[in-house]
């Protein structure tokens, strides 16, 4: 079960018989973590709570200057611009990964010949498709002179700078995050596994054709497995840096065409060392997750389907 | 959904269930050609950093094919020297890095798993959903504050911020992974041992944590593979360049060099993407499983 099957059903299992309880053994074995949740997880989002409300620096104390911060943000039109461009970026490439993800899950399925090969080759950019080097390589593969204008050259086709120009840069990294659909492929791969042949030998017995199997089937067995995934790949790609970063040389350019969320508020932190106004933006970007999340999965209830 | 673990436990090895429907011998040719094309068109970019690696840097802006062509070896010389160290200070930086994570999450984790998997204590039920509702923390909410007090703990250029957070279980995916692992053993073992007169330590060191190699060996891969490729949190905490990490050290090199020497730029890169490469190949088969009981990156 996944870890968010798991929280959606936290509050409806009942529990076995009362048992002998291991207070002492349980303080033991979770004292790393408890200390883990107090320093380094629960204490500084409190921290970034208050903070948010603060004028800091780092070298002065944080002074608290009330809703300054969020009165900002209010008219910080850079911050309204990687808004957007965060969403553009989350809500189109979310849908197209996640649909080649299944899309290639369901022509792998079911013992076909060299599966393992396709799936490790399909599985190897989502390892790599974090790093810099990656980053680096899209760089020059977009760029000016790169491999797709050498490409596009040789059918007589003059591309343009595809990283230097604001209209298309911002489609080069939705690109470079489509390209890494191989690990919810393989998710999607381990959830059609699970569901009986049979299914689709009776379906197949009363006439439904492969998109009725596909409606009817597949995507309400799979649905659970579709919904893991979605969420999942939402909070990541709103999470995403490394690859605007590098692109861009860290500004975010051009004319802000990929400044991500992450990348102003890194910006704002630690370039201009504006700790209150990043604190503020970190919550907000908490409460935009949890927003998201909370809507997934109040939908979930109309289109997630447990079989048990 | 029944659990997706115990069902893809024998995953690499593909079942050859009775496909619904046999396609025809051309259906099938089709099919296979489509999906090599799609395999060559996914691992072209890479296929042709590694060829371009080995090209002068003109070539590499004319040379969109990937027959090797050139052989400039002098770019992997010239790319080791260009920083301010050896490359292989760097590599050595993250191999340390690497470690401290991997070292962190196999101990702490597993023993807060566990914890959640066998022991009984109050609250439990409200910490379990905690622990899940950080594997959706984002870093970006906590780096601000984590970074003032790392700085107060003059941690700052020092791979502490890295390490330390790792030996408090905080990567919470693991812990999970790992109690998914731990219900699936049979809890008979616990209480043959516990006639026998052992405790949870014990039960744990001596009965669960050897059953628990695949798990642990997931966890390595993961961790390995994450951390090498960790940018954000090495960007913040490390900006003296002896510290530099690999993925730090390649993005200066990038502000350093632009479009001057992509290919020694490119040869560099590859030495970065090799152990991540090497790690796939060796765990292979524990990232697939990985990722298919508890589906993350």
């Amino acid at each position: 079960m996944s870890a968010i099957g798991e929280l959606q059903r936290l509050n409806t299992s009942t529990g076995g018989p009362p048992r002998k309880r291991d207070t002492k053994a349980a303080l033991l074995f979770l004292l790393p973590w408890f200390a883990g949740i107090l320093l380094i997880t629960a204490g500084p989002v409190a921290a970034s709570f208050v903070l948010g409300f603060t004028d800091y620096n780092l070298i002065q104390p944080p002074e608290f200057n009330g809703l300054e911060n969020i009165q900002r943000m209010l008219t910080d039109e850079r911050l309204h611009h990687s808004l957007g461009v965060t969403f553009t970026y989350v809500f189109v490439s979310v849908p197209l990964q996640l649909a080649a993800a299944l899309g290639l899950a369901m022509l792998l399925d079911r013992g076909m010949r060299g599966l393992p090969f396709y799936r490790s080759a399909f599985y190897l950019p989502s390892l790599l498709g974090s790093s810099v080097a990656i980053a680096v390589l899209w760089r020059q593969i977009f760029g000016a002179e790169g491999l797709i204008n050498q490409m596009l050259g040789f059918f007589g086709i003059e591309g343009t700078g595809w990283i230097s120009d604001p209209d298309t840069a911002l489609s080069t990294l939705i690109v470079l995050n489509v390209w890494t659909f191989g690990a919810p492929m393989v998710i999607f791969l381990a959830g059609l596994r699970q569901i009986p042949v049979m299914y689709y030998e009776a379906a197949q017995i009363d006439g439904a054709g492969r998109w009725t199997q596909f409606r009817r089937i597949t995507v309400p067995l799979l649905s659970p497995i579709i919904f893991f995934n979605l969420v999942l790949q939402i909070i990541h790609a709103f999470q995403s840096f490394t690859q605007a970063f590098v692109v861009s040389g860290g500004t975010g350019g051009p004319s802000d065409s990929t400044m991500f969320y992450t990348l102003y508020l890194y910006q704002r932190g630690f370039h201009s060392f504006d700790m209150g106004y990043a604190s503020a933006l970190a919550w907000l970007l908490l409460l935009i997750i949890a927003a998201f999340t909370a809507v997934n999965f109040w939908a979930a209830k109309r289109w997630v389907f447990y079989d048990d | 959904m029944t659990d997706l673990r115990e069902r893809t436990h024998e995953l690499p090895a593909p079942v050859p269930e009775k496909a619904v429907k046999l396609p025809g011998a051309g259906r099938s040719i089709a099919k296979h050609t489509g999906l090599i094309l799609l395999t060559l068109v996914m691992l072209y970019p890479v296929i042709w950093m590694v060829v371009s690696s080995l090209r002068p840097n003109e070539e590499i802006f004319r040379s969109p094919g990937v027959l090797p062509d050139s052989f400039r070896f002098e770019n992997y010389s010239e790319g080791w020297t260009a920083l301010a160290s050896p490359f292989g200070h760097y590599l050595i930086n993250s191999a340390i890095v690497v470690l401290g994570c991997i070292l962190g999450n196999l101990v702490s984790c597993s023993m807060a798993a566990y914890a959640f998997a066998r022991l009984e204590f109050t609250g439990k039920k409200l910490w379990f959903a905690i622990m899940l509702g950080t594997i959706m923390l984002p870093i970006h909410v906590i780096i601000v504050p984590q970074y003032v007090m790392f700085s107060q703990f003059g941690w700052i250029n020092t791979f502490l911020p890295l390490i330390v957070p790792k030996l408090l279980a905080t990567d919470a995916f693991f812990v999970f992974l790992m109690v998914q692992f731990i219900r699936g053993l049979p809890r008979e073992l616990d209480e043959a041992a516990r006639i026998d007169g052992a405790g949870h330590p014990r039960i744990f060191l001596q009965v669960i944590l050897p059953l628990m190699l695949p798990a642990l060996a997931t966890t390595t891969i993961f961790t390995f593979i994450w951390t090498w490729n960790d940018f954000f949190s090495q960007l913040i905490y490390l900006t003296d360049p002896e510290m530099y990490t690999v993925p730090v050290a390649l993005r200066s090199y990038v502000d350093a060099t632009v479009s001057t020497s992509w290919g020694s730029m490119f040869a560099m890169s590859v030495v970065s993407l090799l152990p991540i490469f090497l790690a796939f190949l060796v765990g292979q088969r524990f990232l697939i499983k990985g990722i298919a009981t508890t589906g993350i990156k």
